[in-house]
């Protein structure tokens, strides 16, 4: 009951001086707004990048490339743009001049080396100034020319094994049937696609999550303030214990965090779209979330010897833990050492489990990463318990 | 008829580290009684008001509140005593009434009992018309009668002001004095810590003097005075054969010494208030006109320099 009375007038504060709004909903909305208009672009399926070609071949696999594999990118919305030149400096110069991003050139006779097993190369020339694009069509004309050399390795080991050489023309035509035939095994990308938030989503969950660290320091941290402003003395002189004064402030920032949380999330999904996933699951994640934060905040509390000292303390964790837990960027793409070392934080665990949700999962997907992320909670928070006495002082 | 003791406090001490900050300190206050706790800044009253509410476990020593023992454990105990912090405690987000009704309900006041106490506290702090305000933006004064008001809304048995007047302008602290007169009028023990001395004289039934931790002397102001033997001063303006009158003046009961000049007599008496109707009496039986009186009485300061050695403001 008393516990219930201090976190009424405590948040009765905090709306009053705005800290709650600005922290829990306003910064962390913005954030996520301006970190999903930067990297929508960059993290969505489609690529902003435009391509020329110019067939100087003008054989049956030359125009498979043109017409099956560039083409089609162009038309579904993947690349921009596939423009087709007829020579080849003008798509060297196109390149050179920025007006497409790379340039593929199919060398004359490039069909036919392919077909007779001769040595021909596609020639990728990629602006100084686009190297991702660069990269991204090194790869489409790599993947290709391996899809080449696969089905003449194919044909060469058929006349091998029927014991004559190809009549004329045979090789020719069995190239196109051969590359027709489905690969006997491949790589199913659609879970891994599936698990990947999209910008909005991902950054609307990470700045969620990096300012609930932030919010929930408006409850616990109030001990500090109590003690600064002398009303401490006043809760302990008053017929309460002295549980029900630390429990009052852990449910300021309790509450606190989780509407923040939920306004966030219902925000976030209004006003940029984010698709955060089964709610349920969803609020699994969100009440870890916040213990978590809560976890933390009572340990800045404890060590702490002002309110200010642990404010600025509470700032530097959440934001240290956030960039290593990948709420500024995905952290575990960049693999190794690092990659594991942000597992040690909520904030990786969430995003998973958000992930999990993503991919279809239902709420029991989201129990590992929720049960890390309490349990976070719950170490660190039990762990200042043995030290908040000291804050109970007048 | 004995009235009934509030307050007992035995052999409470306190160590903090290596400093010894209170040691063996007891007294008692009963109902309608105002007790006072005079001495310097860093004498050991705030930390004897701390152990005796219960903000701070002592390390010996036992507290009874209305028959019932404080420890920083208790809880409903608490609910008889009443604390006026010597910092400002309130809180200046929220208004005057905001801040009553939220202590209120931390002491178990509801609905309209509390509404109407609310209203009934505002009304003796004189913060009625104000009452809506945010507290943040009272002026000091306002602030330290909200800060006394947080202290008594539940109308608690004891109430412990721990140097309530310090900073406060000279109105305000009229004010604040007149108040808690009133209040141990009305039969609340009252613990008050100062190191005023006019304070002390003024508002306290009795006074312990500390310092250093522990209760030098404790009594009511003449009983302090008398032991420490300091005597009453009167001084009278008269005209007249004034040296002939000395062996009647010497005479009355309580003048120990009687001294003639020009134109005054000056006489040391144990109580001046008992003698002084019997002096003017023996004055004008040796055929003395007495044209005025001055009564100068030993005041707790000259008490607190004679037992410490050291003045009550150093």
């Amino acid at each position: 009951m008393a516990a219930l009375l201090i976190a009424r007038k405590d948040i009765r504060q905090r709306l009053r001086d705005r800290s709650a709004y600005l922290w829990g909903i306003v910064a962390p909305l913005g954030l996520a707004t301006i970190f999903s208009l930067l990297f929508a672009p960059i993290a969505g399926n489609a690529l902003d990048v435009r391509f020329a070609v110019a067939d100087q071949d003008g054989g049956e696999t030359a125009r498979i490339f043109v017409e099956q594999v560039l083409r089609p990118l162009g038309e579904q919305g993947i690349l921009k743009e596939v423009r087709e030149v007829g020579s080849a400096d003008e798509a060297r110069q196109l390149a050179a001049d920025a007006e497409v991003d790379a340039a593929f050139v199919i060398p004359a006779g490039f069909s036919g080396a392919a077909q007779g097993g001769g040595a021909s190369a596609i020639e990728v020339v990629a602006n100084v100034d686009s190297p991702i694009a660069g990269q991204v069509a090194q790869s489409v004309a790599g993947q290709f020319v391996g899809e080449i050399n696969a089905v003449g390795t194919a044909l060469g080991t058929y006349f091998t094994l029927v014991g004559r050489a190809p009549e004329p023309g045979e090789a020719e035509a069995l190239v196109p049937e051969a590359m027709a035939v489905p690969a006997p095994s491949g790589l199913d990308e659609v879970a891994a696609a599936s698990k990947e938030l999209s910008a909005d989503t991902y950054y609307s969950a990470a700045m969620a999550i990096l300012f609930v660290f932030l919010t929930v320091q408006f409850g616990v941290l109030g001990l500090l303030e109590e003690k600064e402003n002398g009303t401490m003395g006043r809760l302990l002189a008053a017929p309460i214990s002295r549980r029900a004064v630390v429990a009052g402030k852990a449910l300021t920032s309790f509450i606190l965090g989780v509407v923040s949380m939920a306004v966030l999330v219902a925000g976030t999904t209004l006003l940029l779209g984010a698709s955060w996933g089964n709610s349920w699951g969803v609020a699994i994640l969100v009440l870890a979330a916040v213990i978590a934060a809560m976890g933390i905040m009572f340990v800045v509390a404890a060590f702490a010897r002002t309110a200010e000292q642990a404010g600025n303390l509470q700032a530097i964790i959440g934001f240290v833990l956030a960039m290593l837990g990948g709420s500024f960027f995905p952290i575990s793409q960049v693999g190794g050492f690092i990659a594991k070392l942000s597992l040690i934080t909520p904030h990786a665990w969430f995003l998973r489990g958000l992930g999990d949700l993503a991919a279809g999962g239902g709420v029991g997907t989201v129990f590992p990463a929720a049960l890390y992320i309490a349990l976070f909670g719950l170490v660190t928070g039990g762990l200042a318990q043995f030290r908040i006495g000291k804050v109970l002082a007048p | 008829m004995e009235r009934r003791l509030v307050l007992e406090a035995k052999g409470l001490r306190k160590a903090f580290k290596d400093l010894v900050a209170v040691k063996d300190v007891s007294f008692h206050i009963a109902e309608g009684e105002t007790y006072g706790l005079l001495g310097p800044n860093g004498a050991g009253k705030t930390t004897t008001i701390n152990m005796v509410i219960g903000l701070l476990e002592r390390d010996a020593g036992d507290v009874l509140v209305d028959g019932r023992e404080i420890r920083t454990t208790s809880t409903d105990a608490k609910a008889a005593i009443g604390f006026v912090p010597q910092d400002i405690a309130i809180y200046p987000d929220l208004t005057a009434r905001e801040n009553l009704v939220f202590f209120g309900h931390l002491y178990g006041l509801t609905g309209k009992p509390l509404a109407a106490r609310v209203d009934e506290v505002l009304e003796t702090i004189g913060l009625k018309e104000r009452a809506k305000d945010r507290s943040g933006e009272f002026s000091g004064g306002m602030k330290r009668r909200l800060n006394i008001g947080i202290g008594l809304l539940h109308k608690p048995r004891l109430l412990m002001l721990d140097e309530p007047t310090v900073g406060v302008d000279p109105q305000s602290r009229n004010a604040i004095l007149e108040s808690v007169e009133q209040l141990s009028a009305a039969g609340m023990a009252v613990l008050y810590t100062t190191h005023y001395m006019e304070e002390a004289e003024r508002l306290c039934d009795r006074v312990g003097i500390i310092d250093e931790g522990s209760i030098k002397a404790e009594g009511t102001r003449a009983e302090l005075v008398r032991l420490v033997g300091e005597k009453d001063k009167v001084r009278l303006t008269a005209s007249g054969h004034l040296a002939g009158a000395l062996p009647a003046l010497r005479a009355v009961a309580g003048v120990v010494e009687a001294t003639a000049g020009e134109e005054n007599l000056e006489l040391l008496v144990d109580e001046a208030d008992r003698a002084l109707a019997a002096i003017l009496a023996a004055a004008a039986g040796a055929g003395i006109s007495v044209h005025s009186v001055d009564v100068d009485e030993p005041n707790l300061e000259a008490v607190f320099l004679h037992l410490t050695g050291k003045a009550l403001r150093d």
